[in-house]
């Protein structure tokens, strides 16, 4: 199979863009600010995004989006990953469109998929629920046929944006698997309480469901997703590789400045081996990072590559960019252990990020799966 | 390469073709032919085993030649001088020199070595102690030089030697091509961890060398050097491997037959898997840029990362074999290997030990990405300025 790599001007020009706004617009002095804020987004600043036409960058031109594809998103999540940028965009931009565009019928998409290109709503996916899940034995949540609709019950204790949301897509167990329910945030029965996380830039919450009514037009597709859902996973993990990867840039961008500037014993720390091996490492592993990253995104298609390229970027790009952050850390010395320094966000994202969709040992799992050891 | 200059070459190998049918003509007479058409280093001058055209050009060539049924063997069997002796002969020879070289060399009739490293001399090769005094129109050599492949078999000898000891060292090397068979050469087994003499040490006594064999002016040698390796680095890149292949492939066989069901190793398998279908795909990626003219530190990190891959998956491969690992079917023979067959999982385990040494070693490779890549700043240098013979040796 041939994948090209070289940068199309498209993709180029999404970057620039992407890189100039976030620059100017959420700088890390903003990214502190949401970050220590009650709501964790800005309204104001998500609008500006939506309209810059990210939130559909990968959302079909029939449904409002611009009708891009996983290549293209997976830049704007690389820049974001560069200035851990705070916000729903991953919840919503990434897994509940990718879960409503994989498994919803034609009305289901011609009903959300606009809504959420314009940014008039946000959206998250709400699947997990045991600290280490990811494999989702027989989900403990159940949905109980009533007439025509449906009744939810249980809990999804770590829900990505679960606060900031106006729409969360459940995953619930039911007679034939598992099915993704459409689920206001306003529902009767629905509680949603905000949870302190490790990652203040992109937050959770913990949500309980007690006898929520749903109608019958709330499954997606109709039925049975399991398939889907794992497939919105693994885009949820490609996107989540190209932002790892973004970071780890950073890291490793702010680690060689400081090498370069900072003395020490007469000389600049960088000219030290044991600091400039180190930076080497760090360089290393952030293109093996890319690597996988690129590839993923530009396999989504097909499906039994997918299935591979997805579980590798996972795994090497969660543990590239752990690695690249802690050392980012070592590098900075006292200074990067301080609150006032940026180390602390990166190390923060990095740790978070390997966590929510599945840690490096569990992708390496689905990756042998993939490739039958 | 543009579509005339694909006919061009083309019209020639169909020439070549018409001529010495690749399938019945000896490979000697063959390559003759085909250096003396100008197919043989395509982008040389013509009359030197070149078209003047592009160097992305000889791919095409070789792979003509091959699907035809012809030997491109040479370039293996010959590889030191095809690869690197050649691109130094054309940057650096006379045309008297490229004459006589060149085409016994592409024939194979002549076998070239390469000899830098020393026992004072590894990673500091600027730093080597072996003399060439002036006398008469020749120069007298002494000294010893280690590693090196081939220099058994070969004909001539690539030779960076000192010739002035008065100067920082960078500045007092001058480069040679020594013929194999003077007198005073001394060429012994080097007998590596495996028990095979893959290499050899080399002494040089009293060995006198003509100073129509001197490469490039007296006191050049270190840019001389340069470009023999950077001849090495073209030869080495530029190929990417099929996925899962090579040593990851036999890590998983023998991990299969071995019927495990441990977890840690499995992981530890996938782990590694992993890691090789990394560095893969980054190697996919440089090639890529590379040749849409992008260049890239992708193509740096290569040796970096196969070095340290190569030596943790054979090493793996021996836990997988558990107490047969302990084992050395055939045991150790002290002798020239007739091939670099590395199958047995003891031998690669051994012998990928040099991977992060040979060729540059890992810290210099880091050094190179720390400095060239990303900017830092160099180890100060003590010797830089102080003439050669000052500078502490041990």
């Amino acid at each position: 199979m041939s994948v090209s790599y070289a940068p199309t001007e498209d993709l180029e020009l999404i970057r620039t863009t992407a890189r100039q706004f976030l620059e100017d617009r959420i700088g890390l002095e903003t990214v502190r600010e949401l970050m220590m804020s009650e709501e964790g987004l800005d309204r104001g600043l998500w609008k500006e995004i939506a309209d810059l036409g990210w939130t559909g960058l990968a959302i079909g031109e029939e449904h409002g989006g611009a009708g891009y594809g996983l290549t293209e998103l997976s830049v704007l999540l690389e820049e974001m990953g560069r200035l851990v940028t705070p916000g729903p965009f991953f919840a919503s931009a990434v897994l509940a469109t990718a879960a409503i565009d994989t498994a919803g019928d034609d009305v289901q998409k011609a009903s959300l998929l606009p809504r959420l290109a314009s940014g008039e709503i946000i959206a998250t996916l709400a699947v997990f629920e045991e600290p280490r899940g990811w494999d989702l034995p027989s989900l403990a949540t159940t949905a109980t046929a009533d007439g025509t609709g449906w009744v939810l019950d249980g809990a999804k204790p770590f829900v990505l944006a679960g606060q900031q949301a106006d729409v969360i897509i459940v995953a619930a167990g039911f007679d034939d698997g598992i099915g993704m329910f459409v689920v206001p945030a306003d529902a009767p029965g629905l509680d949603v309480t905000e949870t302190p996380v490790l990652d203040p830039t992109r937050r959770q919450a913990d949500i309980l469901l007690n006898g929520v009514r749903v109608d019958g037009s709330a499954l997606l597709g109709g039925g049975e997703s399991t398939i889907s859902l794992r497939k919105t996973l693994g885009i949820g993990t490609a996107c989540l590789a190209a932002e790892q990867v973004g970071g780890s840039q950073r890291c490793l961008e702010m680690s060689v400045e400081y090498a370069k500037t900072r003395y020490q014993f007469g000389r600049p720390i960088g000219s030290f081996q044991s600091i400039k091996h180190r930076c080497a490492d760090m360089l290393m592993k952030t293109e093996h990072a890319k690597s996988t990253a690129y590839h993923a995104v530009r396999v989504v298609d097909d499906d039994d590559e997918f299935a591979i390229a997805a579980p590798l970027a996972g795994s090497v790009c969660s543990e590239a960019y752990n690695w690249i952050a802690g050392e980012t850390i070592q590098v900075h010395g006292g200074i990067g252990f301080t609150w006032e320094h940026d180390a602390h966000l990166y190390l923060k994202r990095a740790k978070a990020s390997s966590l929510l969709l599945g840690d490096a040992r569990y992708q390496r799992q689905l990756l042998g799966q993939a490739i039958g050891l | 390469m543009t579509d005339t200059d694909y006919r061009r070459v083309d019209d020639v190998v169909d020439e070549l073709f018409a001529r010495h049918p690749p399938q019945s003509t000896e490979p000697e007479e063959f390559w003759g032919a085909q250096y003396d058409l100008g197919l043989a280093w395509v982008w040389h001058e013509e009359g030197f085993g070149g078209l003047g055209l592009s160097r992305k050009d000889q791919p095409h060539i070789n792979w003509r030649i091959e699907e035809a049924g012809g030997s491109t063997e040479n370039r293996l069997s010959n590889l030191l001088g095809i690869a690197m002796g050649a691109g130094v002969l054309t940057t650096h020879g006379t045309d008297a020199q490229k004459q006589r070289w060149l085409r016994p060399m592409f024939t194979n009739q002549e076998i070239w070595c390469q000899m830098f490293s020393e026992p004072g001399a590894g990673s500091d090769l600027a730093g080597l102690s072996m003399r060439a005094e002036p006398d008469g129109d020749e120069w007298v050599v002494n000294g010893q030089k280690v590693w090196t492949t081939l220099a058994h078999v070969s004909k001539w000898g690539m030779l960076v030697t000192r010739t002035d000891p008065e100067s920082p060292k960078h500045r007092g090397l001058t480069y040679f091509v020594v013929d194999m068979e003077a007198n005073g050469i001394d060429v012994r087994p080097l007998y590596q961890i495996t028990g095979e003499a893959e290499f050899s040490e080399v002494f040089f006594n009293d060995v006198r060398i003509p100073d129509e064999n001197r490469i490039d002016s007296v006191g050049s040698g270190w840019r001389v050097s340069l470009t023999t390796l950077m001849n090495e680095r073209v030869a080495i890149g530029g190929n990417t491997v099929p996925r899962g292949s090579g040593r990851i492939a036999k890590a998983v066989d023998v991990w299969k037959r071995s019927g495990s069901a441990d977890p840690l190793l499995r992981d530890e398998l996938i782990h590694l898997w992993a890691e090789v279908e990394a560095a893969r795909l980054t190697s996919a990626r440089a090639n890529e840029l590379a040749s849409a003219g992008v260049p890239g530190p992708e193509g740096s990190i290569g040796k970096l990362a196969w070095a340290d891959l190569n030596k943790k998956i054979t090493s793996f491969t021996l836990d997988v074999m558990g107490l047969e690992g302990t084992l050395y079917p055939g045991g150790y023979q002290l002798t020239r290997p007739t091939s670099f067959d590395t199958s047995m999982p003891q031998k690669a385990f051994l012998r990928t030990r040099a991977n992060s040494i040979e060729g540059g070693t890992s810290e210099i490779m880091m050094n190179i990405l720390g400095e060239r890549v990303l900017g830092l700043p160099g180890e100060p240098r003590v010797d830089k300025e102080l003439p050669w013979k000052d500078v502490p040796r041990g």
